[in-house]
């Protein structure tokens, strides 16, 4: 069968000198790419430096305002995704696009013009299981897309590329929402289509992967190509170099340090999860100052929970939180706050910042309440300005002025914004939710570096990252959760990788 | 679009800003835009439209009764849709406006007829202001307990609202509260002399109402802009999980709100039945859907009260050149109908244009 290959495989996709402007401002300029078939190459970049808006381009997407297409020597003109899906370009996008409620084979009878108009779902699931021997893409096809894990709904969304014809399947940050394990599956269906004779396109800007999957590489700044390489000839700090244009630390200077008292105190606490099942079990935990405590797991495992229970955003149905010794559990987010906890959400957007209130207005979110920055009825906005300028110096945020929209700002100076309006509140307590994931090299180090200092300043930090690396290279001690419980806490010396992995399995040694 | 072998594409693109100048020209590009619509539609209706659009504009902004008259209509007006921009800024939907204001002409008429009689006006209006505020604010409460409490959409209550509140006017007019020196007409006794409100001699501007609206419109203004609660609004109606990271009572914040816009709302009721008809009589005598109309000044002054004053002042005016015309041309009533839809319709099509930039591609086939 993998003889008789399903289509005539596309040989190179060339773009030559792509530009495209947003409003003036350039995302790609005069950007020369070639993609082979057989091929993976890694887009590697930082935010902003237009590897989605180049693949969005490739993609039918968005119309290059230079440049043009070839696809095997011919000009392409692809004025939207059907155009560009029919000449044998597939992408998955960073966030899925199926429909939640339908199960796996409707979702990719959706998307497939071949399938028959009466039960479709027989002649799909022959295809899948087809795609299953080729690839290693093993899906369920009857189960709901909800029901399914991010790794699998990832699966999902490449066969349905794959059904319409795909040829060249561009994946943007594709590993962003997987376990370690499921990055390893993926990495190996990918080799396997490569091996095939597709050509895939990874976007990411994690060095570690880009060397580990991909043939080739290459990197973009500021819209532009600062560098290509083969990945067999090139270091994760030459890469790193061209990525950001400057070196990059990689290993933090950590220093042991004996810790104080304790700050964050949970005893035995339940909590439930929207769906009201329980999803914090009976955790104890604490954090102690000069401490940073990580909590390491595969997202939906009860950190989201345990999390917004200590920031009081969630009610806990048995147990106590304490913080330096006072009782604050079930108290409001706006009181807990009071008693010294600051708190960097999950998804910072939609929680930590009001996309079209003014960045000045959102550098005293939940601190506007108190003294300096009002009194019992009015804000006090001079008050408020300056500390919003204090944040953008202090912080490095870059933005054009405190009076534009948060919205302007790109993921990482908004991250930045977070964290320091969180941090200058001076807290006993900084819970940082997922404080790096997405952002790119430069402002991840600055925001790891930040948490670092807290510590130091002898203040206490609980962790909370899927990120490893992070885990390992901030915390002292390091709790592992799986299925709503803490299935151990390693201290920093005795923790490893793998150790964790297993634990975050639920293996216990 | 094709054109020979070119194709012609339109995308619209966000304009981040809206410099003051564009504002103007589009505005005025607009109007003149619907005043052409409107003369077309007087065209075959075998009107002269230049005569028409003389009328309209002599009847409403071209005359000392005409600004009189869109001063009058503007009260109501000014009130409510500066008590709506507070909502519509949380993202609360009220648009049940129409009946806060009802409850706070039944309140106070009640208040005017059963206690107020023995009071001096100083206290007895200020009073019956009170009462009307209080009306108005109690019917909003109902729609934000059902949202926050039990997710009733606001939408579908303060509409709902909106007919019980009709019909128990009418019932009290008809029934109970009918009055003893009306002779037989479905209205109330008139409230006490020392009770009504003064008007501007030689029109029917209430002053006291006036004032209200403008005051109240620079302080939800201020309390939109420069206050705590005002920031925690906007929080709210940007992003209710950003207001619930910063620890926002939603449920305080929906009350107040409520209580704000629906009270605001039932003083405008208070100057309708003290000001204009003296007692309290059929709802659609009592208001000529203030309610709804100012559902719109309220967007066309982009939620903000202040905006929403001017916008205000204009649809009245509005309203009566749309009068105006009706009892000088004889047209049917519809006409006025059809007129304030047009201006609505070029308005919020400009309103789009200020918002949104047109970007046109050639591009071969």
């Amino acid at each position: 069968m993998a003889g008789k290959s399903l289509l005539k495989k596309i040989q190179t996709v060339q773009m030559e000198k792509i530009s495209k402007y947003f409003q003036g401002v350039a995302a790609n300029r005069n950007i020369d790419l070639t993609i082979r078939g057989g091929e993976i190459l890694g887009l590697l970049g930082e935010n902003g430096a237009g590897k989605t808006t180049l693949m969005n381009i490739l993609y039918g997407l968005y119309r290059p305002d230079g440049g043009r297409i070839l696809i095997d020597g011919v000009e392409a003109t692809f004025r939207s995704p059907r155009d560009a899906i029919r000449a044998g370009i597939g992408m998955v996008h960073q966030h899925f696009m199926l429909v939640q409620n339908h199960t796996v084979v409707e979702n990719i009878v959706l998307g497939d013009g071949e399938a028959p108009f009466l039960f479709p779902q027989r002649a799909v699931e022959q295809k899948l299981l087809k795609f299953q021997e080729l690839y290693g893409l093993k899906v369920p096809p009857y189960a709901r897309v909800w029901q399914l894990s991010a790794g699998e709904q990832q699966r999902v969304e490449i066969v349905k590329a794959l059904m319409q014809g795909a040829d060249l399947l561009i994946l943007d940050e594709p590993t962003s929402v997987l376990t370690p394990l499921e990055s390893r599956d993926l990495f190996s269906i990918l080799r396997r289509m490569a091996g095939e004779g597709h050509g895939v396109v990874i976007i990411s800007h994690k060095l570690e992967e880009i060397l580990d999957l991909c043939h080739r590489v290459v990197v973009l700044r500021k819209g532009e190509v600062v560098g290509e390489a083969d990945t067999k000839g090139v270091t994760k700090e030459e890469l790193a170099r061209m990525m950001v244009g400057r070196s990059v630390v990689f290993s933090f200077d950590w220093k042991p340090a004996p810790k104080g008292e304790v700050v964050l105190q949970v005893e035995g606490i339940t909590v439930r999860s929207d769906r009201g099942t329980v999803a914090v079990k009976n955790v104890d935990l604490s954090v102690h100052r000069r401490e940073i405590v990580g909590i390491a797991g595969v997202a939906g495992n009860g950190q989201r929970e345990l999390v917004e229970a200590i920031t009081g955003l969630r009610k806990v149905e048995s147990g106590r939180i304490r913080i330096l010794g006072k009782d604050i559990t079930n108290q409001s987010a706006r009181v807990i706050h009071a008693e010294g906890v600051a708190h960097i959400p999950e998804e910072r957007i939609r929680f930590g910042t009001v996309p079209n209130l003014l960045i000045y207005e959102n550098a005293v979110l939940k601190r506007h309440h108190f003294a300096p920055f009002s009194d019992v009825l009015f804000l006090d906005y001079s008050e408020i300005k300056s500390h919003a300028v204090d944040l953008v110096e202090q912080f490095t945020v870059a933005a054009p002025s405190i009076r534009v929209p948060m919205k302007h700002l790109s993921g990482g100076n908004i991250q930045k914004l977070i964290v320091g309006r969180e941090v200058s509140a001076g807290p006993a307590l900084l819970v940082a939710s997922h404080p790096t994931y997405g952002l790119d090299v430069g402002a991840t180090e600055y925001i790891r570096k930040q948490l670092l200092k807290r510590r130091e300043e002898g203040e206490a930090v609980l962790l909370v990252s899927e990120d490893l690396e992070e885990i390992l290279e901030l915390s002292d001690r390091i709790a592992v959760m799986f299925e709503g419980h803490i299935v151990g806490i390693l201290n920093r010396q005795e923790a490893t990788i793998e150790q964790i992995g297993l634990l975050m399995g639920g293996v216990r040694s | 679009m094709q054109l020979g072998p070119l194709q012609l594409t339109v995308r619209w693109e966000v304009r981040q800003k809206q410099p003051p100048l564009l504002s103007a020209l589009t505005l005025l590009g607009a109007l003149a835009m619907g005043f052409l619509w409107v003369g077309l539609v007087f065209f075959f209706l075998g009107v002269d439209p230049v005569f028409a659009l003389r009328k309209i504009f002599v009847g409403s902004f071209g005359s000392v009764y005409g600004w009189k008259e869109s001063l009058t209509k503007g009260i109501p007006l000014f009130l409510i849709s500066s008590g709506l921009c507070v909502a519509y800024q949380a993202k609360f939907w009220n648009i049940g406006a129409e009946s806060q204001l009802l409850m706070g002409a039944v309140c106070s008429t009640w208040f005017g007829l059963h206690v107020g009689a023995s009071l001096s006006p100083i206290v007895g209006i200020p009073l019956m202001f009170f009462m009307g505020f209080l009306g108005g604010a109690l019917w909003g409460v109902i729609p934000a307990i059902l949202k926050v409490r039990f997710g009733v959409s606001e939408v579908i209550s303060t509409l709902m609202l909106n007919y019980i509140a009709a019909e128990f006017v009418s019932y009290l007019i008809v029934g109970p509260w009918k009055g003893t020196t009306k002779y037989g007409y479905p209205y109330t006794d008139d409230l006490p002399k020392h009770l009504l409100l003064g008007t501007i001699p030689g029109s029917r501007i209430h002053y006291i109402t006036l004032f209200l609206g403008i005051v109240i419109s620079i302080a939800l203004f201020i309390l939109l802009y420069r206050t705590k609660f005002g920031y925690e609004v906007r929080v709210v109606g940007e992003s209710p999980e950003a207001a619930k990271y910063a620890g926002i009572d939603f449920f305080r914040t929906s009350l107040l709100i409520m209580i704000i816009s629906g009270g605001v709302a039932g003083m405008a009721g208070v100057g309708e039945v003290a000001g204009i008809h003296h007692h309290l009589s059929y709802p659609g005598n009592i208001s000529a859907g203030y309610g709804f109309t100012a559902v719109i000044t309220a967007w066309l002054g982009r939620l903000n009260p202040l905006g929403s004053l001017i916008a205000g002042f204009f649809f009245a005016g509005i309203l009566v050149g749309g009068d105006a015309i009706q009892i000088s041309l004889r047209l049917p009533a519809a006409t006025v109908h059809i007129f304030n839809g047009i201006l609505l319709f070029v308005l919020l099509v400009g309103n789009f244009f200020l918002n949104h930039r047109p970007l046109l591609q050639l591009h071969r086939r």
